[in-house]
């Protein structure tokens, strides 16, 4: 027999998270069959909704932004409400870690390159950084942590016109590690705050940072300050420099995805959801237009779970939702149908952020989220799809990418959630 | 460019990634393997270095990454010799569940390990030596437990932990575990056997070292609750399942147990037995590195016939519905998921089943690795390593409600046990108790 539950989702990411809690407030029982971990572990952490549609942008409202979007837009089909109970569960799941909630409005953040960049929810420890904020600011770098280059990036914020300085340094870390050390060995020492020459690695860092303050009234480093004590290491360096303290969030490997991707496990643990994690799906029964089973592979032995309602929210080629070729584009544990054109040189544009036919790529949703068949009809009477597995949306470009996954997350969740229990 | 505006598309730019790989075995000298296909795979995003948790704690280790993909590439392109820090390793297998890639990195990191030994450690080395003790633990436990209360008192002497620690470096930290007065295989002579017969409901015991010589109470569960769902077990003969010489690098010794083991275990699969594991290491091992590193008949056939115990009731019985109309004695618990039992996907089971048990409070204390990973803790060059990787573990279970720990995993119960002195206990055991 089968392990059966109400509403099984396929996936490990935000979209996948957001879906089962969705599913679950309607008091499904609900399952999430996770393979690797999700992509949030590269992804900088931040939630943008949208920053840049129809040719506008950054958007200071991302919802004014809506209409202006592409006819097969995800948003199109979920609507305001849809974004709107997308951020409503996530900022349940991850409560006061998180802030943005207070307005409509995108925040302008730093990013880790200088640029300034249009996001929804934002980690608490970014929020002294934001660009709308005034201060001036002191950048500091690692020197071991090439990723980022602090004069570089302040250099980059004061050409963004920003309303007050900007500029960065770069120290050693109190500590010295290989030249390869990981950024969660740094975390480590200062969750630790293990011994160094002249104290801690916390006290030094700080009076190191502290000579080369100069009249700056905040300071931002690396998202690597501290990881189960996060909190703790940067009300102390605050304390001890007497500015506040911020990150900057980075590329891969990012500390604040990966805390984002702890918080959301735990809520959906607190939700009651059932979680399978390591495990691909990688084939289905059906019977009578309805998806039966899910066959997983666990480690090369196939085994069968079984659910009223499906979700596939396995996101879309980094995620691996998605495969590709060089002819042609699939879904690799359906089959669905997405659409591609004939010629791989028509997928992608010269420029690197040009308007790429691969960005969107994706399944073909109906009106409820089901992926649809080359005519147009849903392929499975119970299987949806939510984030970067749906199609239709250049999330690189709008910065959409989260927000979409919350949107779609939600309204799939729902809408499997309300037909199991029905 | 800042890759947090621009998700990278690895699948769609094959020119970025394509190095300057040609088709030729990662190891050379091993034979019957080819990584490079996996090693072509690695498009550097470092998921598996932020998941390694010896790099988080030990200055001197270079991490998965390199220790998979990277080394191959130097060894291919300068034939240079396996580097010493693969022994530093833990084989916690962590980085291959993080691996978006499907970079077999544990299996690279075995054949490296096991190259290092044989080529570059020297063999009356005292490192060499201890560690060929530690791998073949089973070894040690079958003469322990033939005099087990002389062997405990032995083991448990403060003067032998410290020669152990001096001489062996064995470290003189850890309680040596105790023997059982009488191990699983003397019990189940004892008792005669199956108790049960049926054609259709056959499985056959891997009970590993521990359970028979140390914690033989698992052992006696999952025998006692496998058959009270009517199922025929068998206990044929058994060596270690490998899980510690994979560690050490001792792929002969391995490799000769896994000799033995398939040979007594993939024989009965014909005859409609699935066979069966306690411990989520050997399940692993079985399931997993067997096939990956060894070229046996009939060895694919035994990694698609082996279950976790847990896994085997909740896919082949309606066990949900037996423990929900259960109920035991109130009890809480505090539980951890063992590394290898993650990368099979079993991490969650025993909370999710636990919770619906009726007296049973129970709480995962999250997903760091307790450190130990079989004889890694037990070196005495790592063992502060060990406890500064379990410390958040620790910190978990005294924070979480229950006071006895569990766990599937000998060795996670070790450390759990060493690191707050709960009484550790294995979810058959309390599943015994439930329905038995
Ligand atoms: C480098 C990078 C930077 C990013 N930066 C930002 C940012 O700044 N702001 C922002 O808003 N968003 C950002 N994102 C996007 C965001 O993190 C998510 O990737 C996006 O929202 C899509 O989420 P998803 O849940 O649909 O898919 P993913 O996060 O890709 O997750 C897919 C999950 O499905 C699992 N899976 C796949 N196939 C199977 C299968 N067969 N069986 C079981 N499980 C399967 C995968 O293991 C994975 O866990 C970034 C992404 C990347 C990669
Ligand atoms: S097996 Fe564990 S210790 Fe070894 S490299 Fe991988 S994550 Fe690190
Ligand atoms: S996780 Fe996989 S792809 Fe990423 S760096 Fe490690 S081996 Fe390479």
């Amino acid at each position: 027999m089968a392990i059966t539950d109400d509403v099984l989702v396929i996936g490990g990411g935000i979209a996948a998270c957001t879906a089962a809690l969705s599913a679950a407030e309607t008091g499904a029982r609900v399952r999430l069959l996770a393979h690797k971990k999700s992509t949030l572990r590269q992804a900088s952490g931040l939630v943008d909704v949208l920053g840049y549609a129809g040719g506008d942008g950054p958007l200071s409202d991302p919802y004014a932004g809506l209409d202006a979007l592409p006819e097969g837009h995800p948003y199109h089909i979920v609507g305001e409400d849809g974004v709107r109970a997308g951020l409503r569960i996530f900022e349940e799941a991850v409560g006061d870690a998180y802030r943005g909630g207070h307005t409509d409005s995108n925040a302008l953040v730093t990013t880790h390159g200088g640029a300034v960049k249009p996001t929804a929810r934002y980690p608490e420890s970014v929020a002294p950084g934001l660009v709308s904020t005034s201060g001036d600011m002191l950048l500091v770098g690692l020197a071991g942590l090439t990723d980022f280059d602090a004069p570089v990036a302040a250099d980059h914020l004061a050409a963004a016109g920003v309303p007050f300085s900007a500029r960065g340094v770069t120290v050693e870390f109190p500590k010295r590690f290989r030249a390869d050390a990981k950024v969660t060995r740094f975390a480590k020492a200062l969750d630790r705050d293990e011994d160094v020459d002249g104290g801690t690695v916390r006290s030094v860092l700080a009076d190191t940072v502290a000579e080369e303050l100069d009249g700056e009234s905040r300071v931002g480093f690396p998202a690597m300050l501290g990881d189960d004590h996060d909190e703790e290491v940067r009300a102390e360096l605050s304390d001890r420099l007497g500015v506040p303290v911020f990150e900057v969030p980075t590329g891969p490997p990012s500390l604040l995805g990966l805390k984002l991707e702890d918080m959301l496990f735990d809520a959906l643990d607190e939700a009651g959801v059932r979680i399978s994690a390591g495990n691909p799906a990688v084939d289905f029964e059906a019977d009578d237009g309805r998806v039966e089973t899910v066959i997983v592979d666990q480690k090369s032995r196939p085994t069968p779970y079984s659910a009223d309602q499906v979700v596939l929210a396995t996101g879309g080629l980094v995620g691996k939702g998605l495969d590709s070729d060089r002819e042609s584009v699939t879904e690799p544990v359906f089959g669905c149908h997405v659409p591609h054109p004939e010629d791989r040189y028509d997928w992608s544009e010269p420029e690197a952020f040009g308007d790429h036919a691969f960005a969107r790529f994706g399944v073909v949703p109906d009106d409820e989220l089901r992926p649809t068949d080359e005519d147009g009809e849903p392929h499975f009477e119970n299987l949806r799809a939510a984030g970067g597995v749906v199609g239709g949306a250049d999330v690189a470009r709008e910065k959409s990418a989260s927000g979409v996954s919350l949107a779609t997350g939600a309204v799939a969740g729902r809408l499997a959630g309300e037909e199991a229990t029905r | 460019m800042s890759d947090a505006e621009s998700p990278g598309n690895p699948t769609l730019t094959p020119d970025a990634q394509t190095d300057d790989f040609e088709a030729v075995e990662v190891f050379p000298d091993s034979t019957d393997m080819d990584l490079r296909p996996g090693a072509d795979n690695c498009y550097k995003c470092t998921a598996c270095d932020v998941s390694c948790p010896v790099a988080e704690v030990d200055d001197e280790f270079p991490g998965p990454k390199f220790q998979g993909p990277e080394q191959w590439r130097l060894k291919r392109k300068e034939d240079e010799a396996v580097d010493d820090s693969i022994m530093s390793c833990s084989n916690c297998m962590r980085c291959d569940d993080a691996c978006p890639s499907g970079v077999p990195l544990s299996q690279m990191h075995n054949t490296a390990r096991g190259e290092y030994v044989d080529e570059e450690m020297d063999k009356l080395s005292r490192e060499y030596i201890r560690n060929r003790i530690l791998a073949n633990y089973g070894t040690l436990a079958q003469l322990g437990s033939m005099f087990p209360r002389l062997a405990n008192a032995v083991m448990g002497n403060s003067v032998v932990q410290r020669i152990n620690e001096k001489v062996l470096g064995i470290t003189a930290e850890r309680d040596f575990p105790e023997f059982a007065t009488q191990t699983f295989r003397e019990w189940w002579n004892e008792r005669g056997g199956p108790q049960v017969r049926s054609e259709e409901k056959r499985v056959a015991y891997f009970h590993g070292c521990y359970s028979n010589y140390n914690t033989p109470e698992v052992g006696k569960a999952m025998v006692r609750l496998f058959e009270s769902f009517g199922y025929e077990v068998v206990v044929p003969k058994q060596r270690c399942s490998g899980t510690p010489m994979f560690a050490n690098g001792m792929l002969d010794d391995a490799k000769r147990a896994a000799g033995i083991n398939v040979e007594n275990f993939a024989g009965l699969i014909p005859e409609g037995y699935d066979i069966i594991a306690s411990c989520t290491s050997c399940s692993m091992s079985l399931r997993q590195e067997y096939p990956e590193l060894f070229d046996i008949d009939g060895i694919e056939d035994l990694s698609a016939h082996t279950y976790e115990a847990l896994e085997y009731l909740r896919i082949h019985e309606d066990l949900e519905s037996a423990v929900r109309e259960a109920s035991v004695e109130d009890q809480s618990f505090a539980y951890h998921a063992p590394c290898h039992g993650r990368n099979q996907g079993l991490d969650r089971q025993a909370v999710e089943l636990f919770r619906q048990l009726d007296g049973v409070e129970i709480e995962d204390v999250g997903d760091s690795c307790s450190g130990i990973s079989g004889t890694y803790g037990w070196k005495e060059e790592k063992y502060d390593k060990s406890m500064q990787i379990g410390a958040d573990m620790f910190d978990h279970m005294e924070h979480a409600q229950g006071n006895v720990g569990m766990t599937e995993c000998p060795t996670c119960s070790m450390q759990m046990e060493h690191g707050t002195g709960y009484d550790i206990k294995h979810p058959l055991q309390l599943l015994e108790e439930a329905l038995v």
